[in-house]
């Protein structure tokens, strides 16, 4: 590539991310602006919107049960559809088209029609099992299905799969074992990237939790602007931040990981061994 | 590459595969196929694409199951025990590294699953990439090796479990031509040193006639002939082995009298009772000879040479004869000033010839 085509993409780049950079940050700045006005004309700028966010404790427990859905919906879904996956790529590659147009289908589905769909099983599961604000996490597993499956087809298409779990097999892997040591070391960045969207999907949801009934963080910040505009709009702030460090921590968790190999494979390569020590 | 290791010779096992059948939506991939393995013996099955070697294997390691039939390894019926518990290495036709793993961890991988204390798993580790040669490779990743590098790690990871049975599943295929020849002698070698009764399968007969203390090809999910590799090509005991085994020509003539008639020349027959009337003979272009001095009169076996090959001992020549091209495989020394369209003669050696039954062509004749 030449200097002057390296230059120009440079200035691409900058702009491209000035101009996102700032349709993005635009919206949470004025949020910010008005989270910290005072009260009346000319006061001087407050935190005491943000200071106030403690003191709803209502407010809190939303955060805590959206944090805990987050949590229980990306490991339940990981746990149920890698192995699904798998399995299907194994030994049922014919139904792999069937379940992609199923595990799309919550994307074509409106929210507000699911809920109707919802309203009856959660009905029940109150009655019968229990009317936790946790078992919302069913619910978003089906929303969050079709961003969950596209990132790990993605991992799974990148590996064979057949071979290496029947490679792993030959060697005396049980299944969970060809799972656990083999498949999922080689997905770990698909695992990772279906991780963040099932969290970063869940901490915005409203419309299900709302017509359900269950105040998490999304209806208590709804619920908080009726009264308190201000410590609303500095909760949505801090839940937009929260979202935004989790999501780089994750990625700069997955770049860690495979920086580090690539950083053992450089070694390899120029000294001829290995220094950085360990296994994985 | 050939590198001096303590290995332990193992005494192989008897493998045997009884009457196995497996059907696929209605089409039979193995139909009744019965192989006995002698303990520390090599046979490879050969055969073209779909001919059921492939499922022969992978019924052997329980990576399938088979719709009828008996696996038995050592004297013990296997048939429904699953593939991690068969003790059977293998090798795959596609790079089966684990990426995220060195080629030390690959190696180690298989003995950790079989408790194989660290010390004892590192050094037998270190003693099978030795034995393949890879000795200064054991922290190198799948992707760092080029692809016989990884086949020869996969051979020491297969082999580090100390296995009853070893199987090759075209393993040497994806290699371009000077590697897969080195590596096929170096798989022997290994195999001979580790004494490990071993099923090799591919479609390559150069591999498998190079390889094998027996082979067995293969058509339509049954083994048509098993026997060591001379037995196979100097004596196909059927037409399919006798074409997919070597180049044949395929010359129409007429059986008669235990014999056929082709060009004017009556050659015996492998099976003297064979039916009476228009057949295909099918000769060696090692039984056929070329004559380029002396009468050159038309006749059934004179003709025009059209090109000739150069093989280094030997020599391919190709002969038109204006309603057939024959192949003559001769020593080089004998080729001496036969080139393209010097008149020849040819004669054929009366060696027992198969015959295949082809309608169109006999009518030819």
């Amino acid at each position: 590539m030449s200097r002057s085509r390296r230059a120009k993409l440079q200035v691409f780049r900058v702009v491209t991310f000035v101009l996102f950079g700032a349709f993005f940050a635009g919206p949470i700045w004025f949020m910010f602006e008005f989270s910290t006005r005072g009260i009346g004309e000319n006061s001087p700028r407050t935190l005491d919107a943000w200071k106030a966010i403690s003191t709803y404790p209502d407010l809190v427990a939303g955060i805590v049960a959206s944090l805990e859905l987050a949590v229980i919906t990306s490991i339940g879904v990981l746990v149920v559809l890698v192995p699904t996956m798998v399995w299907v790529r194994l030994r049922l590659p014919r139904l792999r088209r069937v379940i992609e147009s199923i595990s799309l289908l919550p994307l074509t589905i409106p929210a507000i029609v699911l809920v109707v769909g919802f309203a009856p099983m959660y009905q029940w599961l109150g009655t019968n099992f229990s009317d936790s604000i946790l078992t919302l996490s069913l619910a978003y597993a089906i929303l969050v299905l079709p961003y969950a499956y596209r990132a790990l087809d993605a991992g799974l298409a990148a590996i064979d799969v057949k071979t290496l779990s029947e490679a792993a097999r030959s060697l005396g892997a049980s299944w969970p074992v060809v799972m656990w040591r083999v498949i999922v070391p080689n997905i770990s960045s698909a695992l990772l990237n279906a991780g963040l969207l099932s969290v970063a999907l869940v901490l915005g949801e409203y419309t299900i939790a709302n017509n359900l009934l269950y105040p998490n963080l999304q209806v208590e910040i709804v619920s908080l602007g009726r009264t308190s505009a201000g410590t609303s709009i500095a909760v949505a702030v801090a839940s937009l931040l929260f979202a935004f460090v989790l999501l780089v921590a994750l990625s700069f968790v997955g770049g860690q990981r495979g920086g580090r190999r690539r950083t053992r494979e450089r070694l390899v390569q120029t000294f001829g061994r290995d220094f950085s020590g360990g296994t994985r | 590459m050939t590198a001096s290791v303590q290995t332990t010779p193992r005494a192989g096992v008897e493998v045997r595969l009884e009457d196995l059948t497996r059907r696929y939506a209605g089409v039979t991939a193995l139909d009744g196929l019965s192989l006995t393995m002698a303990p520390g013996e090599l046979v490879a099955l050969l055969g073209p694409s779909g001919c059921g070697k492939t499922t022969a294997l992978r019924l052997l390691a329980g990576l399938e199951e088979a719709d009828g039939g008996r696996v038995v390894i050592a004297g013990k019926d296997v048939t429904d025990v699953p593939a991690n518990k068969r003790e059977i290495g293998m090798v795959f036709q596609a790079y089966s590294l684990f990426p995220h793993m060195t080629a030390m961890q690959n190696v180690e991988f298989g003995m950790q699953l079989h408790d194989v204390d660290a010390p004892e798993r590192r050094k037998r580790a270190g003693d099978m990439l030795d034995l393949v040669g890879l000795s200064g490779h054991t922290h190198k990743y799948a992707i760092q090796l080029s692809g016989g590098q990884q086949q020869r790690v996969a051979l020491a990871r297969a082999l580090a479990i100390e296995p009853k049975v070893l199987l090759l599943d075209e393993p040497l295929s994806a290699l371009d031509a000077k590697v897969r020849s080195r590596l096929r002698d170096e798989i022997r070698r290994v195999q001979l040193e580790v004494g490990i009764t071993t099923l090799f399968v591919t479609h390559d007969q150069e591999e498998a006639l190079a390889i094998a203390d027996r082979v067995g090809v293969m058509n339509a999910g049954h083994i048509e002939q098993l026997g060591p590799p001379t037995a196979i090509y100097s004596r196909p005991a059927t037409a399919f082995v006798a074409e997919f085994v070597g180049l044949t020509n395929r010359l129409a003539g007429i059986v008669k009298g235990g014999e056929v008639e082709v060009r004017g020349t009556r050659l015996p027959l492998v099976k003297p009772d064979s039916t009476e009337g228009p057949a295909i003979a099918l000769v060696r272009p090692e039984a056929v000879s070329v004559v380029s001095d002396g009468d050159m009169s038309p006749g059934p076996l004179t003709g025009s040479v059209i090109s000739t090959v150069f093989l280094g001992a030997t020599s391919r020549v190709s002969v038109d004869l204006g309603d057939v091209t024959v192949l003559a495989q001769m020593p080089t020394s004998a080729v001496g000033a036969i080139t393209a369209g010097t008149k020849v003669r040819l004669s054929l050696r009366t060696d027992p010839v198969l015959i295949a039954r082809d309608e169109k062509a006999a009518t030819e004749a």
